[in-house]
């Protein structure tokens, strides 16, 4: 990532105030995430990250606040602004969520069908160059169902790619999966990085996928209702002054945390 | 491959234009933006153009070029892998160096070959023995369920304290309490049309009042339970089957099993019972409600209500009551059984909770015309 792009902020979260039904899970988070980096916000179970995510992706209405995708607020965008503004985004969800009515090629088609006046041999030949960044062109005419789990992530992030969004957001892209396929996951999330400079927005709470993907993180504690440490993970685990950081880090037992 | 859409304000679309060069060869300029939304004009051009002079090489000049992301590299590796002679090749000049990055990834021939094909058809012969093997095991699995059901309900007979009651009375707020609007009101249609379908014929022959014996034997021996089983087919059967089903899908079904629990007792006893305690009470009041509506409706053609009601009731004795009766626990068992086993049935993916809930109401009302059919038969038999 060339300092130029780590500068410059390409999603902006202001403000923001989420939960479910009157209960408040995150209060006044704000963030921002630079062009072209790894972003990973981690965290306990239950402390808020995949409904941060849902409200980034403008899934969830937020009680407050803003987040700026690129310019624009996916809050308040609606009609052809708001397809605009997802346009700029691919998601892959914990589970892939592929249609499992389609094969791979169908699955990464169908944004181009919606999206594009693209002929169908050019929709096929893009949705197989994508299916081949994630090294998964020889499965173009499988089904969901035929493929492993992390088949069906990766399948999952050509799909979140087929629009060649600047921003992907990967929710618990390791979670369920072995060591080995967990790594092939990280290695691939880290050549698309370099090669296409994508931003990554993760969810995760696996340690070593943290340490190996990411440029910066944010940590959201439940307790506090928001961010207790932001930066490095390495740094954070080495140097951090809140010892539930600390500890978080280093996978020891729990203790109360120091909120900032 | 950055942010595209508010580029894409900026910046100019994607421009071909074609040039003929010096040494007989093509020239395809391209200009602007290329990328998926704006490209598709130019990629087809551009095909054309290269098909158009199969025999000339061709540069494809990009220096012009300001934006290129997935879609437009896809559109140059369509163009490279083209075959094409030797001395025609194609080639591309000027591509930025971000852009030319991009390209490198991909080896154009390696996408020579069309996306590999489907899965192989299996033949005719093949899906008739795989269908007939399927209807083989679902007629197994079907003589397995009534067999386990059929314990699993002597043994709630036989032990009531071990019965879920608490989940019994639950099922029964689903399927009765809560079935109680759509009962009134296809009942009350069905009488008032009855009513009317027959008495404007019957009206010719000043014969109206006879319309209270076809209203009244016709819903009290028949139609009153068998239209409250068919909707608590399309309703409660449906709402079991995809319940189960999604239980399934989810691992609960395994969890009761590896706790030692069975899911027959646990999930269809609970139903069954339910269903044969709400389905003769709601015939009774769908018998009710029919017939009212077939007296208010003959109110129209001057047959007051208690004439109606006294014809009724002449022509109506209580051997049509308990015919029309001794079916609704029948219907109950075959409904809930049908839409549980449905959903026990289901298997994983999307669709998998969907198909359970449709086989549930086609098999369930299916069945259910045919077992009325059958007692119609009985009943006959023993000119009841």
């Amino acid at each position: 990532m060339s300092a130029a792009l780590a500068s410059e902020p390409i999603v902006r979260v202001e403000g923001l105030v989420a939960g479910y039904d009157g209960n408040v899970l995150l209060q006044d988070v704000n963030f921002s995430v630079n062009r072209g980096e790894v972003f990973v916000i981690l965290g306990g179970s239950g402390c808020g990250k995949s409904t941060l995510l849902k409200h980034m992706i403008g899934l969830y209405q937020p009680m407050a606040g803003k987040v700026i995708i690129d310019g624009d607020d996916i809050v308040t965008a609606e009609g052809a602004a708001r397809r605009a503004v997802l346009t700029k985004i691919g998601v892959m969800y914990q589970s892939g969520a592929l249609f499992g009515s389609m094969t791979l090629l169908e699955n990464v088609r169908l944004p181009l069908e919606e999206y594009t006046a693209l002929d169908p041999g050019a929709m096929d030949l893009l949705a197989r160059m994508k299916l081949k960044l994630v090294g998964l062109d020889q499965f173009c005419g499988r089904m969901p169902s035929e493929l492993s789990g992390g088949m069906q992530k990766r399948a999952a992030i050509a799909r979140a790619m087929a629009l060649d969004p600047g921003i992907l957001f990967l929710d618990e892209p390791s979670a369920g999966l072995d060591p080995i396929t967990s790594a092939e996951i990280d290695a691939l999330i880290r050549r698309l990085s370099r090669s296409l400079h994508i931003t990554f927005v993760i969810v995760t709470h696996e340690l070593q996928s943290i340490y190996a993907i990411s440029d910066r993180v944010i940590m959201l504690d439940k307790r506090a209702k928001g961010i207790i440490a932001e930066g490095d993970p390495k740094v954070l685990r080495d140097t951090s002054d809140n010892p539930w950081v600390r500890q978080f880090f280093r996978r020891e037992a729990e203790v109360a945390p120091e909120t900032t | 491959m950055t942010s595209a859409v508010s580029e894409a304000k900026e910046r100019p679309a994607a421009q071909l234009a074609l040039e003929d060069a010096a040494d007989r060869g093509l020239v395809l300029r391209l200009s602007g933006r290329l990328d998926a939304y704006s490209i598709a004009g130019v990629w087809r051009e551009a095909r054309a153009a290269a098909a158009g002079a199969p025999n000339r090489p061709i540069v494809i000049d990009a220096t012009a070029v300001d934006y290129c992301d997935g879609g437009g590299v896809a559109m140059l590796v369509d163009l490279l892998r083209q075959p094409r002679p030797a001395d025609a090749a194609i080639a591309i000049r000027g591509l930025k160096r971000e852009f030319q990055t991009l390209l490198d990834q991909f080896d154009p021939h390696a996408f020579a070959a069309p996306p590999a094909p489907p899965a192989p058809q299996t033949n005719t012969v093949e899906e008739i023995g795989r269908a007939s093997a399927q209807v083989l095991r679902d007629v197994r699995t079907q003589v397995a369920f009534i067999g386990e059901t059929s314990g699993a309900l002597w043994y709630a007979f036989t032990h009531p304290r071990r019965v879920r009651w608490k989940d019994v009375w639950y099922e029964c707020e689903q399927v009765g309490a809560n079935a109680l609007p759509i009962v009134t009101l296809i009942s009350f249609l069905l009488g008032v049309i009855l009513a009317f379908q027959a008495a404007v014929p019957m009206r010719q022959f000043g014969a109206e009042i006879f319309v209270a014996d076809l209203v009244g034997l016709a819903i009290i021996r028949e139609l009153g339970g068998l239209m409250t089983a068919i909707l608590l087919a399309g309703r409660s059967g449906a709402a079991f089957a995809a319940e189960i089903g999604t239980m399934k899908v989810n691992e609960e079904l395994n969890a009761l099993t590896t706790m030692g629990l069975d899911p027959v007792r646990f999930l269809v006893v609970t139903r069954i019972v339910a269903a044969i305690l709400m389905v003769p009470l709601l015939s009774l009041y769908a018998n009710l409600v029919g017939v009212l509506a077939g007296g208010i409706t003959m109110l129209s053609f001057n047959i007051p209500l208690v004439t109606y009601l006294k014809e009724v009731d002449s022509i109506v004795d209580l051997k049509d009551l308990i015919a029309g009766m001794v079916k609704t626990p029948v219907f109950a068992v075959l409904i809930a059984g049908i839409g549980c086993l449905r959903g026990l049935q289901t298997e994983t993916g999307a669709s998998g909770v969907g198909i359970s809930a449709t086989r549930a109401v086609v098999s369930g009302i299916v069945l259910l015309v045919a077992v009325d059919g059958i007692f119609a038969v009985i009943y006959y038999i023993l000119d009841v």
